[in-house]
């Protein structure tokens, strides 16, 4: 008898394993549409990235209030940029944040208009500058708006 | 009764089962049939488009909660600049969130180069994101079922679920995934899940000036891109994997790795 000891032993160990994995893992885990290789899987994860917060909003989030600005922008070369790219993202505006913090940095405006002599790329046809010789240092928004951008004569 | 008998009686109640099955089939067809099957997300990148402004990848790590001066990022855009004696040039400063705002490639460890416009052969921008691969051999290797396909194709990762062990940042062919610092799992691109799923385009897209990042449904052959990547010439990354991976390229070069 006390040769098969250790068998009682090793027996409880994998029950008492197999309990604890009904309990620890969730009744959504298993295999889904995707199958054994692809899909094995907790399902309420997929809620869960369902329900992550949107924080860009676009520029139909912006246009009702802003209306003035919104249409002054439609008439510019700079309607193809969206308001959060330079205004910052809008999240739940006006209440979260309440104001949003906008960058005026000549960074910003060089991320386009550093001239680039890039052929077969889009780049080279943008109106643009080199940062070390032009008003090197100075905001752009100082002489330029952004919101009246026109189109190249 | 005889063997006759009920060998007869054995295959007309044979016949009859199949019968009834057959029509059941044919007249109530499963659940699933009829309905709206699950779309196939893909995405497709114009580089010819691309002006390397970085708003995709500024847009993506505000939008994604990736901390924004961390040296990782779910998307990113790499320079190429090949000379006229066809050395390659290419860089991605900062994963491109500032945009490439100098001429000056860098080259890492904080060294520099310019290339003279007149020795560039071609110079061109390649926004990267995840592909979610039809066959996609990060989702292959986890050991706890913590990534994942969902049935419209986009790989996830389960943060409650996933353990960091790493094994698919290294399965990966395009180096896609990395350690968010700070939740400490894999983290990668999901084609803004939250966003598709509430019928909004994914951040990159949405901040993209000039249209070079789209995405579609492969299955809807209304769908202006799945009509593009049915009907032009378009690549992918990487076939040599075999991972199928979905984000069509046009103009994609053979200098991108």
């Amino acid at each position: 008898m006390h040769v098969l000891r250790p068998l009682f032993v090793v027996l409880a160990l994998g029950a008492a394993i197999l309990a604890a994995r009904i309990l620890v893992v969730p009744k959504d885990f298993g295999i889904h549409e995707r199958g054994y290789m692809y899909g094995w899987y907790r399902k309420a994860s997929e809620e869960d990235w369902k329900n992550f917060q949107v924080k860009y909003q676009g520029r139909d989030y912006c246009k009702d209030c802003h209306a003035e600005q919104f249409q002054q922008l439609r008439t510019s070369l700079h309607t193809i940029i969206e308001c959060e790219n330079c205004h910052g993202l809008a999240i739940e505006h006006p209440s979260d944040p309440q104001k949003l913090s906008i960058d005026r940095s000549r960074e910003l405006c060089l991320r386009c208009h550093t001239y680039l002599p890039y052929p077969t790329s889009k780049r080279a046809e943008i109106r643009g500058i080199d940062p070390d010789g032009h008003n090197a240092g100075l905001e752009c928004v100082g002489c330029h708006d952004p919101h009246r951008a026109s189109k190249p004569k | 009764m005889n063997r006759r008998g009920f060998l007869s009686l054995s295959l007309k109640g044979l016949a009859g089962i199949a019968l009834a099955c057959g029509l059941d089939e044919i007249f109530r067809p499963r659940e699933g049939l009829g309905a709206a099957k699950p779309g196939r997300w893909v995405f497709l990148v114009d580089t010819y488009k691309c002006i390397g402004c970085g708003f995709c990848v500024k847009a993506c790590k505000l939008e994604n909660e990736v901390p924004f001066g961390a040296n990782v990022s779910r998307t990113w855009v790499e320079r190429y600049v090949v000379t006229k004696d066809g050395e390659v040039f290419a860089d991605t400063p900062q994963e491109g969130r500032y945009g490439f705002i100098t001429r000056r490639i860098d080259l890492g460890q904080g060294r520099t180069q310019e290339i003279l416009p007149e020795k560039i052969d071609k110079a061109f921008f390649v926004p990267k994101l995840c592909n979610q691969c039809a066959e996609p051999s990060c989702v292959q290797v986890c050991p706890v079922g913590a990534t994942y396909q969902t049935a419209d194709g986009v790989v996830l990762v389960d943060r409650k679920w996933c353990i960091g062990c790493g094994y698919c940042i290294m399965a990966c062919p395009y180096g896609m995934r990395f350690f968010h610092p700070v939740y400490h799992v894999v983290e990668k691109c999901n084609f803004c899940y939250h966003r598709i799923n509430k019928g909004m385009k994914p951040a990159c897209v949405v901040a993209c000036p000039v249209g070079a990042r789209r995405i579609g449904n492969i299955k809807d052959p209304q769908d202006p891109v799945a009509n593009i990547i049915m009907t032009q010439r378009v690549s992918i990354h990487k076939p040599e994997y075999g991972t199928d991976p979905q984000v069509y390229f046009i103009g994609l070069s053979e200098e991108v790795r």
